[in-house]
């Protein structure tokens, strides 16, 4: 195989793009440092770095977020919706997947589940707001179970895919040593489908922990935020101090950073196979 | 032995399944009772039959809102799609660094939708008319946010920033499928740039291409936080996305029932679309 020569015309479409990508963030960063008196209208006022690297926009913007109380949230729910999505949706999966082809009323309730992708969230919007409110689900608690709900049809369907290619013969062999169903899931099927559990997890936590909606709608009456929802219940405190608010996104965007850094393979590949399944 | 297995996954469906009834099938019906009254979301309320869904076609504000969630999905969609392929062929063709680029290209997707609005809510107002001023653009001296007009651009460019991050990765996978010696074949015949996208590259990636507009059009009809952190709708109901309307009007604007009924219709929007683009991509796919 000859080594190809590099593409200049495609590295020069790269390069621009990812300024488009990298402008965005940079501003952001540098708005968060500065002081307003630093705030200019010129190009070489945006574009320049802070006069100190302060971390004080930092730490009032903390103060009037309540920023580790809605970190906190934040993680409890995401980690929580994630956790019970892999547990309740691969047994799901895993009793769907296994029967679906030669019982009706499985075959049924799969179709059914899956179906709930096309549900939009603006229909069942209002009534669960009135539902959990009479349930007293109307806090995090509710959130999470809401999750699982909502994240079912796709999950349930990544599941019993990945399932077609679990030989039958596995289960088989456990069951001729006396193993019970539920046994041989906990010990055989469901480490199996370590891969899956993986991209499930992905995709559910991406989509928990930048979900505005949901909070909104469920938690609005109980004072508690997550960050996303942070964010936009203190935008009006902010007032006309940018450098606090972008402080307070930059803050807001900081661990989902971290996150991708240490798990960006995992991510693309949750992520791509989320999407092609 | 056998029908310990059959109560086992008995065992396991039904509760699930009560789960799934209680949390979207019930509020899904409840949304459908809720369309034929006149609820405010509050106190008692009255049977109205089909009056909501008559009053639906003649609000300008709901035709408004209809009108331009599907200008912005249709428009966000041809744009991501083209941008994003020209990204991924980029992106798949013989460059330096390509992890790195491809890590850098996916990251907007990951960022939270609502905090990336605010940060170009802030790029829209107060930088582009700086640097319009400076250079001399007429057009762009003032907030392209606060003119009627000109508002759904912005959503536009906010929604793609992100959506082109997953649509780049989709389509990479889908090229990544595409063997080499098909293009060494093709380039014997002839098929050489352009040709050869159009005549090898892409009828083998419509595969991936069907999941980006499926992902795409869903994803931007249903469009929200964009919506809540560049405009809450404005200016002049200009970007009123759907889902907006609903949330807005339904939940605080005493409007309960009359927006139950938008939601049903948009539901059925939404599973119409859906269908149609399945049936009709399923057509297109060819097989190598």
């Amino acid at each position: 195989m000859i080594e190809k020569k590099t593409n200049i015309s495609a590295m020069t479409v790269l390069i621009l793009g990812l300024c488009t990508i990298a402008l965005p963030l940079y501003l952001t960063v540098v708005i968060a440092f500065k002081q307003p008196s630093e705030m200019t209208n010129s190009i070489s006022g945006i574009l320049s770095l802070p006069k100190t690297w302060s971390l004080n926009n930092f730490r009032e913007a903390m103060e009037i977020t309540d920023f580790w109380h809605s970190l906190r949230n934040s993680l409890l729910i995401t980690g929580l919706s994630v956790v019970l999505s892999i547990v309740v949706h691969s047994l799901m999966g895993y009793a769907l997947g296994r029967n679906k082809a030669k019982s009706k009323f499985y075959s049924f309730v799969y179709l059914f589940i899956v179906s709930g992708m096309f549900v939009p969230f603006a229909i069942l919007m209002m009534p669960l707001a009135k539902q959990t409110a009479e349930l007293g689900l109307a806090n995090w608690f509710g959130v999470i179970i809401l999750y699982v709900v909502f994240y079912m049809p796709m999950n349930v369907l990544l599941y019993s895919g990945y399932l077609v290619n679990i030989p039958m013969a596995l289960e088989e062999a456990a069951k001729v040593d006396g193993a019970s169903t539920w046994r041989t899931y906990w010990k055989i099927i469901f480490p199996i489908m370590r891969p899956m559990h993986a991209t499930v997890a992905v995709l559910t936590a991406l989509a928990v922990w930048n979900d505005v909606m949901t909070p909104l709608v469920i938690m609005a009456g109980s004072g508690e935020n997550t960050l996303p929802l942070a964010q936009l219940n203190f935008q009006s405190q902010f007032g006309t101090n940018y450098n606090l608010a972008f402080a307070s996104y930059l803050l807001s965007l900081i661990p989902i950073l971290i996150f991708y850094v240490i798990c960006q393979k995992q991510i693309l590949n949750g992520v791509v196979n989320g999407a092609v399944k | 032995m056998k029908n310990e297995r059959k109560r086992t996954f008995l065992l396991i469906t039904i509760p699930i399944l009560a789960l799934f009834i209680c949390f979207n099938t019930i509020p899904l019906i409840r949304g459908v009772i809720y369309s034929f009254t006149n609820f405010k979301g509050f106190g008692s309320y009255d049977w109205v039959g089909l009056r909501n869904y008559a009053d639906l076609f003649t609000d300008a504000r709901v035709g408004k809102s209809y009108w331009f969630t599907f200008k912005l999905a249709v428009v966000t969609t041809i744009v991501v799609n083209v941008l994003s392929l020209l990204l991924a062929l980029a992106l798949n063709s013989h460059i330096r660094a390509k992890s790195f680029f491809r890590g850098a290209y996916f990251l907007p997707n990951i960022l939270g939708s609502l905090v990336v609005a605010y940060i170009f809510n802030y790029f829209f107002t107060y930088i582009l008319p700086a640097v319009a001023d400076m250079i001399g653009i007429e057009a762009l001296r003032t907030s392209i946010l606060s003119n009627p007009g000109t508002a759904w651009i912005g959503v536009m460019v906010v929604c793609a920033w992100q959506a082109i991050a997953m649509n780049t990765i989709i389509y990479i996978s889908g090229l990544q499928t595409v063997p080499e010696d098909v293009y060494e074949a093709g380039g014997l015949d002839g098929a050489t740039g352009w040709k050869q996208f159009k005549y090898l590259t892409f009828p083998l990636i419509i595969p991936f291409f069907s999941i980006n507009m499926v992902l795409c059009i869903k994803n931007f009809l249903m469009v929200f936080d964009q919506i809540m952190a560049l405009t809450k709708g404005g200016p002049a109901q200009s970007t009123e996305s759907i889902s907006y309307l609903i949330y807005n009007n339904g939940m605080s604007g005493g409007q309960f029932g009359f927006q139950s009924a938008n939601a049903v219709v948009f539901f059925i929007v939404i599973v119409i679309v859906s269908v149609a683009q399945m049936k009709f991509s399923g057509k297109k796919e060819e097989q190598l």
